[in-house]
């Protein structure tokens, strides 16, 4: 390294390495020093220049994304509905009068919409108007009727003001997403259309509201009807079996290799495994999975159930690394005192090390479940890719999870897909900030400085 | 009895086994006040009989249910008509799918052909029986055990040391479980890629030029017919992970320097955290934030000064990509940084030497092997990152060097060929395998070396 110190000053090497060089005086040699000074200061400043802008950099970008985020997702929580007289036509749900429920449940609500909006807008006529008017409301209006109905006795006959879901292209409008003009062009809203919707909005009858639907509905191939609620239970069934999988076993791990086992090559070989394992890509652990577990035992593809094995043994690493840390902090001194009173090994990690050791083995338990939520790519080899409406209600029920629906809301065309992707990532970040935080809560209150 | 009702009444019979060991060991000894003559304490006897009771049961049932499904299916794949068993295996296997939705009843009895109807009958009468069988096997092996520890406590019998080696071959076992899994990767991908290698030669795969993975589903169809020569994949991985490298790597270096050398330390603790949060940020989110704003955006200015960007390029999944990374190496190299001793500092400011003088000559020097050693951890990082490139990164195998060119990666051919239903046998499925092993192999040597590197360094200045 001392051939490399041109640049200090009085560097011996600098200066006696020139055998052309007449001998300095002091003197020379501080007028040379304050020469290059100023250079070197500037190169100084240049220095902390380039840090200072990689940090601002890395900030800016957080902000970016998280501003970028919030902006296209915010008008999720928001969703346009189209206020309408409704008539529960008994003709049309119930012809027979049998009032059976499954005659109800088979009735055409669609046809209760198209008269109500007829009602709406009587001098529409001609089979591509009505069509086109009937377009405004979403299709999963005729369902929430129906549901309505069922659940609520004695309405069949009745007429009442609902306020029933707007199709997708109204609620981009209703959120300034297609502007007007795009009339003309053949974009996805007629002028005719156009019209329809100013009328119901002067008439006070077409508003964005708090869009409940999104929180608790499945997928839906219709943006207007998609939501979250059936990726966040498939979170919910996949983390918790997670949790109650690698939380024991990644402590009982943790406690053996750090309290019993002795420093010999296999102690050392499970060590460099698990250090290897927490860098492994994840997408490798979807392979073990998909060939293991659904390939060899037959587990169902698409369950939570797989989903959770595989994440376990991506948390597994995770978990051993910060537990055996959380131990290591417990001083020796309690360890000889319990022994010293007559306690077995056991009874020492049971009732002394293992409660000081908890609150940082279950903030790294925390810290490995966030992982494990934003989990990606293993649950696509295991098939929790696939479209599925249904809340899940189980540990074997086909499911999905939040970071995948994520992902497969991107990949769709419609551009109302665009939001609810957002809003999707906006309720899994909520999530996760949750979690961080708890993690960040319990360090401080409850971890120990000896 | 289901599988879930049997494991309840097995947790009911694991707590009356408690209780009664309890007592026994009470009862030897006349009752409490005869207490001091246990070996142990009580609740020691009633632990290990209801350990007894419960663990073998429990294998046994474990065991069982793994297996009874493709033994159940094996029989009756054997009573299915002759003509259905001569089937090629994938329609074979179809036929199987279809009993197997009868039996869980996706499909009504009457909706199905009649021999699969037989098959789900003589399935679900299978299954009834094994059921039967295995309620009354795992019982009993649970009362066995029972009667038989009871029977065996005495006042000197030493129940805890026997609870304690039960316990300590439990937290062996959870160790094992990190081995296990390593096997069970290499086990599982090497099999498959073995059955890929003995389809398409090895060679072919780590050499070849071309890459079309489409291999034709009927005999008689042109022109696919399934190409496998790697090499464009791992150009595109190394071209992808090679710009997010030149992103991370001194954006990651040079924060971390100025947090650690520079920054005010109120400064420090407000900027560290908020620069973490990259890291917990889901890879599927940086996916989406490369498809949706950084690809457009690229293409735009792209197009503004002349260039033909693509919009699914390589640039743009490199970027996101090493923004990701960019906490990855700025927190080793902050932990490398920090461990280098102040007197080494000392040392350079005594000789004159200014502070960016001292950082780049002894501090970076000095820390050099563990920065090396962390950057090659977030190459393994970079190698191994799926979402991003699924999501940002093109499915065309090009081989350019152009970065505003689509390009696919060894993960998002992966990903591509397995998402959705594919049979198991296929070159196209087992193809994955072969290259889930060679990213595994790849991960792995940097993994080793890194962390050698950076243990090797921490060593020296403790």
């Amino acid at each position: 390294m001392s051939e490399r110190t041109n640049g200090l000053p009085n560097a011996p090497s600098g200066i006696a390495e020139r055998p052309g060089a007449a001998a300095r005086t002091p003197q020379q040699t501080q007028e040379r020093v304050a020469k290059s000074l100023r250079r070197r200061y500037w190169a100084e400043r240049r220095f902390q220049i380039y840090g200072m802008l990689a940090v601002f950099f890395g900030i800016v970008f957080v902000v970016f994304l998280f501003a970028t985020i919030f902006i296209k997702g915010a008008s999720t929580f928001r969703q346009s509905y189209v206020k309408l007289e409704v008539f529960y036509d008994p003709a049309i749900i119930d012809p027979a009068g049998t009032r059976k429920p499954e005659d109800i449940r088979n009735a055409d609500y669609q046809a209760i919409i198209r008269a109500a909006l007829k009602d709406r807008f009587p001098q529409v006529e001609g089979r591509k108007n009505v069509r086109d008017l009937g377009r405004l409301v979403s299709g999963g209006a005729a369902f929430d009727l129906r549901d309505r109905v069922m659940s609520t006795g004695g309405l069949i006959g009745q007429r009442e003001t609902q306020w029933v879901l707007a199709s997708d292209d109204v609620d981009l409008f209703m959120k300034g997403k297609i502007p007007r003009a795009t009339a003309d062009e053949g974009g996805p809203l007629s002028t005719q259309q156009f019209e329809w919707i100013t009328a119901l909005e002067k008439a006070d009858a077409l508003e964005l509201r708090f869009n409940k639907t999104f929180f608790t509905h499945g997928d839906s191939r219709e943006p207007e009807q998609a939501g979250v609620w059936g990726a966040v239970m498939g979170s919910l069934f996949t983390l918790v079996l997670t949790l109650a999988l690698s939380f024991p076993i990644g402590v009982a791990a943790a406690i053996y290799l750090e309290e019993f086992a002795h420093k010999n090559r296999w102690t050392d070989l499970i060590e460099v495994n698990i250090n290897n394992l927490a860098a492994v890509p994840s997408i490798v652990f979807g392979l073990l999975g998909l060939a293991v577990f659904i390939g060899f035992f037959g587990l169902p593809r698409s369950a939570p159930l797989v989903g959770a094995l595989v994440l376990t043994l991506l948390t597994l690493p995770t978990i051993i690394i910060a537990s055996r840390a959380a131990l290591k902090g417990v001083p020796p001194s309690i360890r000889e005192a319990a022994l010293g009173m007559g306690a077995s090994k056991i009874q020492m990690v049971a009732h002394h090390v293992l409660p000081l050791a908890m609150p940082g083995m279950l903030t790294g338990t925390i810290i490995g479940m966030a992982r494990a939520l934003g989990e990606t790519a293993p649950l696509l080899m295991i098939g929790m890719v696939a479209f599925i409406v249904d809340v899940p209600k189980g540990f074997t029920d086909p499911a999905t999870v939040l970071p995948v629906q994520v992902f497969l809301w991107s990949d769709s065309p419609e551009r109302a897909f665009v939001e609810r992707t957002s809003g999707a990532i906006i309720v899994l970040l909520a999530f996760l900030v949750v979690m961080n935080a708890t993690a960040v809560v319990l360090r401080n209150r409850f971890e120990r400085r000896w | 009895m289901t599988p879930a009702a049997l494991l309840v009444v097995l947790v009911g019979l694991t707590l009356v086994a408690y209780a009664v060991g309890k007592q026994r060991a009470l009862a030897v000894v006349g009752g409490i006040r005869g207490i001091r003559n246990l070996h142990s304490l009580p609740s020691y006897y009633g632990a290990l009989t209801a350990l007894w009771c419960a663990v073998p049961a429990l294998i046994v049932l474990a065991l069982w249910l793994a297996f009874q499904d493709s033994i159940i299916i094996s029989v009756v794949t054997k009573h299915l008509p002759a003509d259905v068993q001569r089937l090629p295996p994938a329609e074979l296997g179809l036929a199987l799918n279809d009993v197997r939705n009868v039996v869980a009843g996706n499909v009504s009895m009457e909706a199905a052909r009649p021999e699969i109807r037989a098959a789900a009958a003589e399935y679900l009468q299978l299954r009834s029986t094994a059921r039967l069988a295995l309620t009354a096997l795992v019982i009993a092996l649970g009362l066995i055990a029972m009667v038989i520890v009871r029977s065996r406590i005495s006042a000197p019998f030493r129940a805890r040391n026997a609870v304690e080696r039960m316990v300590e071959w439990a937290l062996i076992g959870s160790s094992l479980i990190a081995v296990l899994t390593t096997v069970g990767i290499i086990a599982s991908v090497a099999f498959e890629a073995m059955r890929f290698f003995s389809k398409v030669p090895w060679y072919e795969f780590l050499f070849g030029l071309q890459w079309s993975p489409q291999t034709a589903i009927r005999a008689d169809q042109v022109g696919s017919s399934g190409a496998f020569g790697a090499v464009p994949l791992f150009w595109g991985t190394m071209m992808i992970s090679g710009i997010a490298m030149l992103i991370a790597v001194p954006i990651g270096l040079f924060s971390a320097i100025y947090l650690a050398e520079y920054a005010h330390r109120k400064f420090r603790a407000w900027t560290k955290p908020f620069l973490e949060i990259l890291a917990g940020i889901p890879t599927v989110v940086y996916g989406f934030f490369a498809a949706l704003t950084v690809g457009p955006a690229l293409r735009t200015w792209g197009e503004a000064l002349g260039l033909n960007v693509a919009s699914e390029s390589a640039l743009a999944a490199g970027l996101v990509m090493g923004i990701m990374i960019v906490p990855f190496v700025s927190s080793l190299a902050d932990d490398m940084i920090t461990a280098v001793p102040q007197s080494l500092r000392d040392g350079a400011y005594a000789l004159g030497a200014t502070k960016s003088e001292t950082i780049k000559q002894v501090v970076v020097r000095a820390a050099l092997p563990g920065i090396v050693g962390g950057v090659l951890l977030a190459i393994s990082r970079a190698i191994g990152e799926t979402m991003i490139v699924v999501m940002a990164a093109g499915l065309a195998a090009n081989l350019t060097a152009n970065p505003f060119e689509a390009v696919t990666t060894v993960t998002v051919q992966i990903v591509t060929l397995l998402v959705g239903d594919q049979e198991f046998d296929s070159p196209k499925t087992l193809a994955a395998f072969a290259l889930g092993l060679v990213l595994f192999l790849v991960t792995l040597g940097l993994n080793v070396l890194a962390l050698h590197i950076v243990k090797k360094y921490r060593e020296q200045y403790e």
